[in-house]
């Protein structure tokens, strides 16, 4: 995955993020960080195709996603988990449905669904709340259902923006150790979150800091070759 | 996306008001279209019973000797070609016509009562032949049958095709209403699409839910519509049928007439299912 010179603003505002120009190795696993408002949902929005940048190449997969036509960014899209700052789970349907989404989307057999979906829920300690709808269940419980949704596909990469935002330190922990045995299964991890604690506890990741609207990129490796200054 | 996919658009939000849209309008449908075939096949009806029919009237016949009368036209006639079935109408054949107008009168040998001879004519060229014939046959006149009923004919045309624009008005009308229902369906569900795109679904997998859905609405409005107008359409008939009216008698549908009703809420739901595809298809392509 890599950024080229990208910059993006709303409307005719300034340019909320500018010249971003990184590069992200799969397998890897990366944190955003910055002051609230800085950035962070902007630039995961970019990544998981939500967002077209106004300026800039985004190229995902080895494919210019910026002028990628509409009918191939599904495709694109079941590649990507994403655990959506604000959950985005669907109302009216249970938890086990929701985590179910993106594999009944993806035209999977229905027993291979039910098999996930348990497996899922048992995952992230909801077994017992999988029919259970959304505003019945607390922050903390939702947004584990979103991680669970997000995960179910074994995408290549994962986005999640503030995936621990809603959940005390015990749950922050335990999803933690969860990002981590998904990143080492192989799963491209991008986790925005301004717990910087939270960052130092995995001590592999790399942090890209987002502030004034630029990336900063104080371990030096996001260019490749590494060392270049962003 | 099966049969669970079916819950993803939540019933409660957009309630199922088009049901009975569809069938009220389905309803008037069958009726229209049941007059329109009615008509189409009356008018038909009439021009092949009354197609080569003919009477050769003589009005200013001497009581004396209206039957040589009689008997020199039909021989005259019978020789042209093309004329066939000539009859001289008999005169208690007449008098029976006349009855409700002359009362025990028209019995009356001195009553001067019209010659009238029924013949069949072969095609319109036979008509001027006939015509020409006749000049020499004082009081003489050629009634064609047909131009006797050309007023009927022409309203009966003019019903069918009034018909024919009202079906094709509310075939019209049917699919805005579920452009509507389907436009109304994308904006209460628009946050539920959103997280089915950002999931990967495509717009098809989207535009299908909705086809669904409005399509069961379709069909659930064409049965109730298509049952009550197939019945009402059915009474009708058997209620013309008891007139005993000649004219009212040759108003049938048809075997083909029946089955074209039969079909019509299947051509709705088609219908309905084929718009409500597109309409979600093009909006989706504009939303992003
Ligand atoms: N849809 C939007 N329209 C206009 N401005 C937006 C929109 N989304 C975000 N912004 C603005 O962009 C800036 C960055 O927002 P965001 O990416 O959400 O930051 P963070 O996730 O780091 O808190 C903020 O100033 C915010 O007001
Ligand atoms: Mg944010």
């Amino acid at each position: 995955m890599q950024f080229e010179n990208v910059g993006l603003r709303y409307g005719q505002g300034e340019e909320v993020l500018s010249d971003l120009s990184f590069s992200l190795t799969s397998g890897e696993f990366y944190f955003v960080t910055g002051a609230s408002g800085a950035g962070k949902t902007s630039l995961l929005k970019m990544l998981y195709l939500a967002q077209r940048p106004t300026r800039g190449a985004i190229h995902l997969f080895g494919t210019d996603v910026v002028t990628l036509p509409r009918a191939r960014i599904p495709g694109f899209r079941r590649r990507i988990g994403v655990v959506f700052q604000d959950f985005r789970l669907v109302p009216h349907l249970s938890a086990a449905d929701n985590i179910a989404l993106p594999l009944r989307i993806a035209g999977v057999l229905e027993d291979e669904v039910r098999d996930a979906v348990s497996e899922m829920l048992a995952w992230v300690g909801l077994t017992n709340r999988a029919d259970a709808r959304p505003p019945t269940l607390s922050g903390g419980e939702q947004q584990r259902v979103a991680i669970a949704r997000a995960v179910i596909g074994r995408p290549e990469i994962l986005v999640a923006d503030e995936p621990t935002g809603n959940v005390d330190e015990a749950m922050a922990d335990r999803l933690l150790q969860l990002f981590a045995s998904l990143n080492g299964l192989g799963t491209t991890l991008v986790i925005a979150t301004h717990d910087l604690q939270l960052i130092a506890r995995v001590r592999s990741a790399q942090m890209m800091r987002i502030d004034g609207g630029r990336l900063l990129d104080p371990t030096g490796m996001l260019r490749h070759p590494p060392g270049r200054q962003a | 996306m099966s049969k669970a996919s079916t819950r993803v658009l939540d019933t409660a939000r957009t309630g199922r008001g088009m049901v009975w849209v569809i069938a009220v309008m389905l309803f008037l449908t069958v009726l229209a279209t049941a007059a329109g075939i009615g008509t189409a096949r009356a008018t038909q009806a009439v021009g092949v019973q009354l197609g080569g029919r003919a009477t050769v009237q003589i009005a200013a016949a001497d009581p004396a000797t209206r039957e040589a009368a009689a008997g020199e036209v039909a021989s005259l006639l019978a020789g042209i070609p093309g004329v066939g079935g000539v009859r001289v109408v008999p005169r208690a054949e007449i008098a029976k016509l006349l009855g409700p107008w002359l009362g025990g009168d028209a019995d009356d040998v001195d009553l001067p009562i019209p010659v009238l001879v029924d013949l069949t004519l072969s095609d319109a060229g036979t008509a001027g032949r006939v015509r020409g014939a006749l000049a020499g046959v004082p009081g003489a006149r050629l009634d064609l049958h047909s131009q006797a009923l050309a007023p009927v004919r022409a309203f009966l045309g003019t019903m069918s095709m009034l018909a024919t624009l009202l079906v094709a008005m509310m075939l019209g009308a049917t699919a805005f209403v579920v452009v509507l229902a389907a436009r109304a369906g994308l904006e209460a569900h628009r946050g539920t699409i959103e997280v089915m795109h950002m999931l990967g679904a495509t717009d098809v997998q989207v535009a299908r839910l909705f086809q669904r859905r409005l399509s069961l609405d379709a069909a659930m409005g064409s049965a109730v519509g298509g049952v009550i107008g197939l019945v009402t359409v059915a009474l009708l008939g058997a209620q013309a049928g008891m007139l005993g009216s000649e004219l009212l008698g040759t108003v049938t549908l048809g075997t083909g007439g029946w089955a074209a009703l039969v079909v019509l809420p299947f051509a709705f739901v088609a219908l309905a299912a084929a718009v409500a595809r597109r309409t979600v298809v093009r909006s989706l392509g504009q939303m992003r």
